[in-house]
């Protein structure tokens, strides 16, 4: 805690990613320890500029990186950033995560965060200066052998330049490590860049095409046990006893022990130590837990929302509103509990030694995670060192600020003695909590006699993710941002002279976390839908109504009508063809979609998705078209499947049977186009979700007049193909 | 003791005959590229091929495998330059990656057994494959473009 101290300040920054809209604050690289102790664990020699790169006599570029990548794309786009300015040979770059360490903190969030789709557009002056300020200094070294001033001293590829003579960066770069850090480091003008905007591969594609990728999953110590934990079948149980007699006679288990969240098995390997877990006999004190249901969680939830909650956004005199529409419609909307579900299961490497320790885990908090072991350890912050593999998906689940699976791992190791990976069945995993949280919305819209909203009341009712956690500082006047956002500074709204946005925030045993675009994934879909349905009541085009509402909203208009011109919307489809559409801004990017789908028979096909994000800037623009290809595909499985539901305190789903996921004969034809735009940098990886389910269930609609008000879709009798 | 072939080299394993394949790969001889997902024949991310079959590792006992030929992501090619995983690198493919082995060797037995496969021969082919990423689009068209390598045409990534 002495290096990385979570502060009510540093969360409220936290916090804030959720809300977006603050302000930016870039730092400057860290520069120094270039002499003496690398201020980069594991690298020692060769010239370090800054805490993001080190270049060796050999020429080998290790660039590290303050964020983790979990699929996103990073691993390329931030080594692209400090290459542009830097004139880096390419292939000599490698690439490796930081570790848990204040050097990476996030330029705005102030911790180490990998979130809120921010990566990017956090790091671009970054990563720029930092390879800015290595290249000043090699030139100056350069300058210096060749006694002329740097001026005269071009770069490109590695090479430093004068005439006809080269010097490689690695053959300066012991002196370059000599000289004082530079007082200014100006960036290049956007005319002169080779990178940026124009892209590269990426560059973990080879490992990852040979099994040589090496995930938390595949950590293997000296010594290491397999660790398994029994977990209570209900949210806040606790163990009242256990057997271990029967466990422990399992071939290859070594170790049966207790620790706070339930009963965990080691042995020396996974398959044993499961084994073994089934065995245990354990009693459990279910608590409060046991009490819980969705059927009667949800019928509350609708009750609450009927009423008005606490004020997130109102505007204008509601009761004029309504007695002066022509028309007046109602909606209720019902959304439940969804798993991130990454591929890789949850898990963690934890070795103790004597007064330090050592901890391997895929986490978007590196650390709050190192941070959280060191204070079940009793142990100093700067005592735990904390490394980030590579992430086998993350989606917002790999970061908990209550570190919950590291510190399980953690707690195991401690009692155990033992250097330990636990890891977490499918089934733990899915029933592990930390859910988007289950929502229900309800409205009241009062339209003119041309259709138009002229009032607007919108209750929503659900669980805060803040709540309970450090980021519980950043709800203000009991508005956590994150159950609103996506209605409360929806542009739709700005356009409604009486509107009043109320949230009922509730209690349950339930862990709830962000969610790959957080409130948006609810939000997204209520205000696209109710909207299209507000069109159909008005006569209107949906595009033409969404058109009208946005006129004063030229980002959202411009990736509409970007989505629209290349779906052919209006023009004549394949017969039993239909198309929908949706625009949502969520992480500071503009993202339309244009589903077309077909329902013979009552078989659902979605045949194709056509794209617009306005993002400002695409740094690396087919990694942004692969992350809306993902978050197309991600929507497609939560609009379809995405569906959890507790009886008795009991989570009902176990596993990809039961919890399924879009597979390849669901997925349709992608199609990606990125506005031209030189406005203020937004996200990737979150942005592309919410537009595709509303996109989708106003295809539906166009369909077979059927409007949908809950999801997923598979709970309406739709048939997927 | 179960004797047993992984990429080309031989195995004596002392484990319970019942221990599925999967673990026995990645916890005792030490290959980890081959994932575990789910446990359940659900996702594929534990795909191997065995005697030049695709199988979910972790339901595929290791008795099953005694005597047998087992080959995993690693031993795909030497050079990781067989036609799916240079087509793979081409078009980024992978993000996250977790799924990635497992998608690579159910596409290796399809491209073998249909060197020119349709979309619906993928989707056949590939629907027992889950990726969380949703790399689905790149997969398809990384497919068609190693076949068209395995026909000798160049391809653009």
């Amino acid at each position: 805690m002495v290096e990385q101290e979570i502060s009510r300040r540093n969360f409220l920054k936290a916090g804030a990613l959720l809300s977006g809209g603050l302000l930016i604050s870039f730092t400057i690289p860290q520069v120094g320890g270039r002499l003496g102790k690398s201020i980069i664990p594991g690298i020692e020699g060769g010239f370090t500029p800054n805490a993001f790169l080190n270049i060796q006599p050999d020429n080998k570029i290790t660039i590290i990186l303050s964020h983790t990548e979990m699929g996103q794309g990073i691993w390329t786009t931030l080594p692209m950033l400090i290459a542009e300015e830097l004139d880096a040979d390419w292939k000599n770059i490698t690439v490796e995560h930081a570790p848990a360490g204040k050097p990476w903190n996030h330029t705005t969030y102030g911790i180490q965060i990998t979130g809120g789709s921010s990566t990017t557009w956090s790091e671009f002056d970054r990563y720029r200066k930092a390879g800015a300020a290595a290249r000043i200094l090699l030139t100056q070294a350069a300058a210096n052998r060749w006694r002329v001033t740097p001026d005269k001293v071009k770069t490109a590829n590695g090479l430093a330049i004068l005439g006809d003579t080269k010097l490689s960066y690695g053959e300066l770069a012991t002196e370059a490590a000599l000289l004082p850090e530079p007082k200014e480091i100006p960036l290049r003008a956007a005319t002169d860049w080779k990178y940026v905007g124009k892209g590269k591969r990426r560059l973990d594609a080879p490992a990852k095409t040979n099994g040589s990728a090496r995930f938390g999953m595949d950590m293997q110590l000296p010594g290491m046990l397999i660790a398994v934990v029994a977990h209570s079948p209900v949210f806040g149980g606790k163990v009242l006893s256990f057997n271990a007699t029967r466990a422990k006679a399992v071939k290859g288990v070594k170790q049966v022990v207790q620790i706070p969240t339930g009963v965990a098995v080691l042995a020396d390997n996974y398959w044993s130590a499961n084994e073994g877990k089934k065995l245990l006999n354990i009693i459990w004190n279910e608590g409060e837990g046991a009490n819980l249901n969705t059927a009667s969680q949800m019928a509350a939830y609708k009750k609450l929302a009927s009423t008005n909650g606490l004020p997130a956004q109102k505007q204008g005199d509601l009761t004029a509103g309504f007695a002066g529409a022509a028309k007046i419609i109602e909606a209720e909307y019902v959304f439940p509990y969804l798993a991130h579900a990454p591929m890789e299961p949850l898990n963690c490497t934890v070795k103790i030694t004597g007064d330090s320790c050592e901890i391997w885990s895929g986490t978007q908090l590196p650390g709050v995670d190192r941070d959280n072991a060191a204070r079940i350890l009793g142990m100093k912050s700067e005592n735990v060192t904390l490394n980030v593999p590579f992430l086998g998906g993350g989606f917002g689940r790999r970061a908990t600020m209550a570190s919950d699976f590291v510190s399980e791992a953690v707690q195991i190791a401690k009692a155990s003695h033992q250097t330990v990976k636990m890891i977490w069945s499918r089934e733990d995993d899915m029933k592990g909590g930390y859910y988007r949280p289950a929502y229900v919305h309800k409205l009241r819209i009062g339209t003119d006699a041309d259709g138009m909203p002229v009032a607007w009341q919108h209750n929503i009712a659900g669980q805060s993710i803040m709540a309970g956690t450090p980021m519980a500082a950043g709800i203000k006047d009991g508005i956590d941002d994150s159950s609103v956002e996506g209605v409360k500074d929806s542009p739709y709204l700005k356009a409604v002279p009486a509107h009043y946005v109320g949230l009922h925030t509730t209690k349950e045993v339930v862990p709830v976390l962000w969610y790959r675009s957080v409130g948006n994934t609810h939000t997204g879909f209520v205000m696209e839908t109710i909207i299209d349905e507000l069109a159909t009541n008005a006569g209107k085009d949906p595009l033409e109504y969404r058109r009208k509402l946005l006129k004063d909203s030229p980002r959202h208009l411009a990736a509409l009508n970007l989505a629209a011109e290349k779906a052919g919307w209006g023009k004549k489809l394949p017969a039993g063809h239909y198309h929908g559409i949706a625009v949502h801004e969520a992480f500071k990017s503009y993202v339309a979609e244009v589903a077309e789908i077909s329902l013979e028979g009552g078989k659902l096909k979605v045949h194709k998705v056509t794209c617009a994000i306005d993002l400002g800037l695409a740094v690396n623009p087919d990694g942004v078209r692969a992350q809306m290809e993902s978050g197309i595909i991600f929507g497609l499985t939560m609009a379809l499947y995405g569906e959890l539901s507790i009886e008795n305190g009991r989570l009902q789903q176990n596993n990809f049977y039961d919890y399924k996921i879009a597979r390849m004969n669901e997925a349709p034809q992608i199609d990606v186009h990125i506005v031209d735009s030189k406005e203020e940098m937004g996200g990737a990886g979150e942005p592309c979700v919410p537009p595709l389910a509303p996109a989708l269930c106003n295809a539906i609609f166009a369909a077979t007049g059927k409007r949908i008000y809950d999801l997923p879709l598979m709970n309406h009798n739709f048939i997927t193909a | 003791m179960t004797t047993l072939t992984v990429n080309s080299k031989t195995y004596h394993v002392d484990a319970d005959p019942e221990m599925p394949l999967l673990w026995v790969l990645r916890d005792i001889i030490g290959l980890t590229g081959t994932k575990f997902g789910c446990g359940v024949a659900q996702c594929g991310a534990c795909t191997v091929h065995l005697n030049g079959e695709a199988v979910r590792s972790c339901v595929t006992r290791l008795k099953r495998a005694e005597g047998q030929q087992v080959v995993t992501i690693e031993g795909l090619s030497a050079n990781n330059d067989h036609p799916l995983q240079l087509a793979w690198q081409a078009n980024d493919v992978p993000q996250c990656g977790y799924c990635q082995s497992g998608q690579l060797m159910s596409a290796a037995v399809l491209l073998r057994e249909n060197p020119n496969p349709t979309d619906q021969d993928i989707d056949d082919a590939m629907s027992g494959n889950i990726c969380r990423c949703g790399t689905y689009v790149r997969i398809r068209k990384a497919i068609h473009d190693a076949a068209a390598m395995q026909k000798g045409v160049a391809v653009n990534g």
